[in-house]
């Protein structure tokens, strides 16, 4: 504190300090608020139908999509996953980030304001409360109305509805992992597993209270990507942008008012095209005003451009006040119509890097086999020496049948003689569908051979015809 | 709605005490970080009603009795089975567990119990569970001496893992050894033979595993082996190939278990091993009995493992 204004209050608190407000957002029509609804019919058709979809499947319930983590594997139509498969995670993990980043440095936040789930459950939210309790001057009036009926009829009601979907968001997302039908009977009979009745708990409450009571303070305060997407932002990326020159001339935006109604009569007076009116504040779910320029808070819905647009039209001035555009464009002496700029490093290589890995991840889904082997050396010891000088080596083989059937298997070594291999007393390998088994192999070689022998290879094939054999390389040591 | 946020942005509460224009905030904690540290206080009462909390000198509270228990089987030291109730505690929570565990492994046990040890080593899912409960038990049991991997260690204990037995490999002479311990015994010859004629004897079964030798004394030596003066051939048998009834090695493989020959370099040094042994004797070789201290079905179960699963066992 300053040694001349030693009993100054303070003048600057921190922004922490500040009360939150309740949001109450204004409704609005539009080609994004369009666009917006149209992607969560189909996002909440696909999330809440999908785990009802039936599917034929021989040795397992059947369910289009189930994440079957009992039995280790995942089914994805007629697409069977293992734990062994987990590479294709981290792929679509990958492919996943860089789609985002290619979409974020092109178009900006367009996951954000369009197909992230907090925004999704928001949205739905707050279209339950404006159904419940009316548009935006209806519920402000309700929340600053003491408590009576009304109020807590209102109120309760809506939030009763929001703990009803999160409810059955919980169910629907614990019904992947299971045999939705039976999951849902045993639920609500008490008979369903303790992880099933946790999981629906804890979405049920993480659903209510991120998208119900916590809202834009997800985006703003608990999710990263906000924080980070400045990275990715350049000077042509196209983001939701208010046209400062042609809003605020050059004295300033202003309401319509006498001698300031007409489009020429406020030009001729300096003022821009923004009439001030406050709508593009009123629809922004995270309450904040685009005409301060990009903020960290926008999530790029562009339901201010629809407001924007629909004022725009009732005043008569062109559309566009607030628009996609870019940075660069809106700053530039002459801007041109928004367009999308991709001829840029950046954008080319996060293009590239997300065409490589869904080759990738594609052309490995698509030459997967149905049989998978791997062999681990016993490696204690690493070799033994035998009575009559010869040297074995033993080894662990594992034979992982990826088929809805049981299915036979001939294990055979190439590159050594194949009187070599002993499997002990095992008389044929027979493997479930579905399941690992895993087999004591012993290789014994003369001394001779062994010193000739540095590697070798188990094949193995399945029985039935057209079979592909499955060559795993591995070691031999003698010394 | 930024406008109407500027607007409530107000001045933080001060105490009211100023110390030179030093005020103080007063700033509440949240309400829901106060409730958590309530909650805590309940979760404290509660806890203490069902878990060993306040410590009283050498003893401690033990939760209210008969509210949370736990309910195990034991064996006593002298070996009576008997089901024990305590309040909580960590001890009695893994004894309860380990019997569950027993419950569940129980099946396969009483699987391979039923079965002979043939039919057991045909079973390739069966032996999946041997694999695993014989490396459990074996580690627990026998990696002190014949070492993790069954691979023994040279002039201390056989090696499981290839294929020679002292004893005898097949599954009823495994189960036997297993079942009564061994103990193997050769006298000291330094009593009775001069360093020559040791000279001679280790020599001889230097030759007999096409190890480099001095020819002329393992001609003697041979001589020597199959003479009353010496008679080796009692145990090790005229061929010298041992016998697995008393233990006694077979001479003419390439495996060493006392004698550290394949461990050294020159042919003096492998001769000094061999002549270290006949001279001393051994008195040593003995592998405990574990029939008693292992139930059967754990003893069959290792059987198998050290016939087929670590591969000496042909």
């Amino acid at each position: 504190m300053e040694a001349t204004s030693p009993a100054s209050p303070v003048k600057k608190p921190s922004p922490l300090l500040n009360r939150q407000i309740p949001i109450v957002t204004r409704s609005v029509k539009g080609k994004f608020r369009t666009f917006k609804t149209a992607v969560m019919v189909i996002a909440y058709s696909v999330y809440f139908l999908l785990p009802w979809m039936p599917w034929e499947r021989s040795n397992a319930a059947s369910q289009a999509l189930m994440f079957d983590l009992e039995s280790r594997r995942f089914f994805i139509f007629n697409l069977v996953v293992y734990p062994q498969d987990i590479f294709w995670l981290a792929m679509l993990l990958f492919i996943a980030a860089a789609l985002l980043f290619f979409t974020t440095g092109l178009i900006g936040r367009a996951w954000c304001g369009y197909f992230c789930f907090q925004t999704l459950w928001t949205d739905l939210f707050i279209m339950i409360e404006r159904l419940i309790q009316g548009e935006r001057p209806a519920r402000l009036r309700l929340i600053k109305q003491p408590w009576n009926a009304e109020k807590i009829l209102k109120l309760g009601g809506s939030h009763f509805l929001m703990i009803l979907v999160s409810f059955w968001t919980g169910v629907t997302f614990a019904a992947y992992f299971t045999y939705a039908p039976d999951f849902v009977h045993n639920l609500f009979t008490g008979h369903a597993a303790e992880a099933g009745y946790i999981t629906v708990v804890v979405l049920t409450i993480t659903t209510y209270v991120a998208a119900g009571l916590s809202r834009e303070h997800i985006c703003t305060l608990a999710c990263p990507y906000a924080r980070f997407q400045g990275v990715m932002y350049e000077p042509d990326t196209l983001a939701v942008a208010y046209d400062v020159r042609r809003g605020e001339g050059t004295a300033g935006r202003i309401a319509p008012g006498k001698g300031l109604r007409t489009r020429e009569e406020r030009q001729a007076q300096g003022h821009g095209d923004c009439i001030d009116c406050g709508f593009c504040v009123q629809v922004c779910p995270t309450g904040i005003d685009i005409r301060d320029g990009l903020q960290y808070q926008c999530i790029s819905c562009g339901l201010c451009i629809d407001a924007c647009n629909n004022i725009m039209d009732s005043v008569g001035s062109p559309r566009g006040l607030i628009r996609y555009d870019s940075e660069q464009n809106i700053a530039s002496p002459v801007p041109h119509k928004p367009r999308l700029e991709w001829k840029r490093p950046k954008v080319l290589g996060y293009a590239a890097s997300l065409v490589i890995a869904s080759i990738i991840l594609f052309y490995n889904i698509g030459t997967r086999s149905d049989t998978e082997a791997n062999v681990q050396q016993v490696r204690q010891p690493l070799f033994v020496m035998l009575s009559d000088g010869s040297v074995r080596n033993r080894y662990q083989v594992n034979i992982i049948n990826k088929t809805e059937h049981e299915q036979r298997y001939y294990l055979k070594v190439q590159g050594i003689p194949a009187e070599s291999l002993d499997l002990g007393n095992i008389p044929e390998i027979r493997v479930r569908a579905g399941k690992t088994l895993s087999l004591n192999a012993k290789v014994d070689l003369t001394s001779e051979q062994a010193k000739m022998t540095k590697q070798f290879s188990f094949v193995v094939t399945p029985t039935i015809a057209e079979a592909e054999p499955v060559v795993v390389k591995t070691n031999f040591h003698s010394h | 709605m930024s406008q109407d946020k500027a607007a409530t942005t107000t001045t933080p509460k001060t105490t009211g005490h100023n110390w030179d224009g030093i005020e103080e905030y007063t700033n509440p904690l949240p309400t829901w970080w106060i409730w958590g540290f309530y909650i805590t206080f309940i979760f404290t009462v509660v806890y203490w009603l069902f878990y060993p909390a306040w410590p009283i000198g050498d003893k401690f509270t033990k939760g209210i009795p008969g509210l949370h228990t736990i309910t195990y089987k034991a064996t006593t030291v002298d070996g009576k089975e008997v089901e024990k109730t305590t309040h909580w505690n960590m001890r009695s929570k893994f004894m309860h567990e380990m019997n569950e565990m027993e419950g569940v492994q129980k099946q396969w046990f009483d699987k391979v119990a039923a079965m002979s040890f043939a039919d057991v080593s045909k079973d390739a899912e069966l032996m999946q569970f041997v694999n695993s409960a014989g490396k459990t038990l074996f580690s627990d049991n026998c990696a002190p001496c014949h070492q993790a991997g069954g691979q023994g260690k040279i002039a201390f204990s056989p090696n499981l893992t290839d294929d020679h037995w002292q004893f005898g490999g097949t599954y009823d002479e495994i189960q036997q050894t297993i079942n009564h311990g061994r103990k193997g015994f050769m006298p000291a010859f330094k009593e009775v033979l001069n360093e020559q004629q040791i000279t001679q004897l280790a020599n001889y079964v230097l030759s007999l595993s096409g190890e480099p030798h001095d020819a002329a004394f393992a001609t003697a030596g041979a001589q020597l082996f199959k003479s009353e003066d010496a008679g080796c051939y009692y145990c090790h048998g005229e061929n010298a190939k041992g016998n697995t009834q008393m233990g006694s090695a077979n001479l003419t493989d390439k495996i060493w278990l006392w004698a550290d020959v394949p461990g050294k370099a020159t042919q003096e040094s492998k001769l000094a091993e061999v002549k270290k042994v006949i001279s001393g004797g051994l008195d040593r070789g003995v592998m405990p009995a574990w029939g008693g201290r292992l139930k059967p079905e754990q003893i069959k179960l290792l059987t198998v493992y050290v016939h087929d699963s670590l591969g000496g066992g042909k």
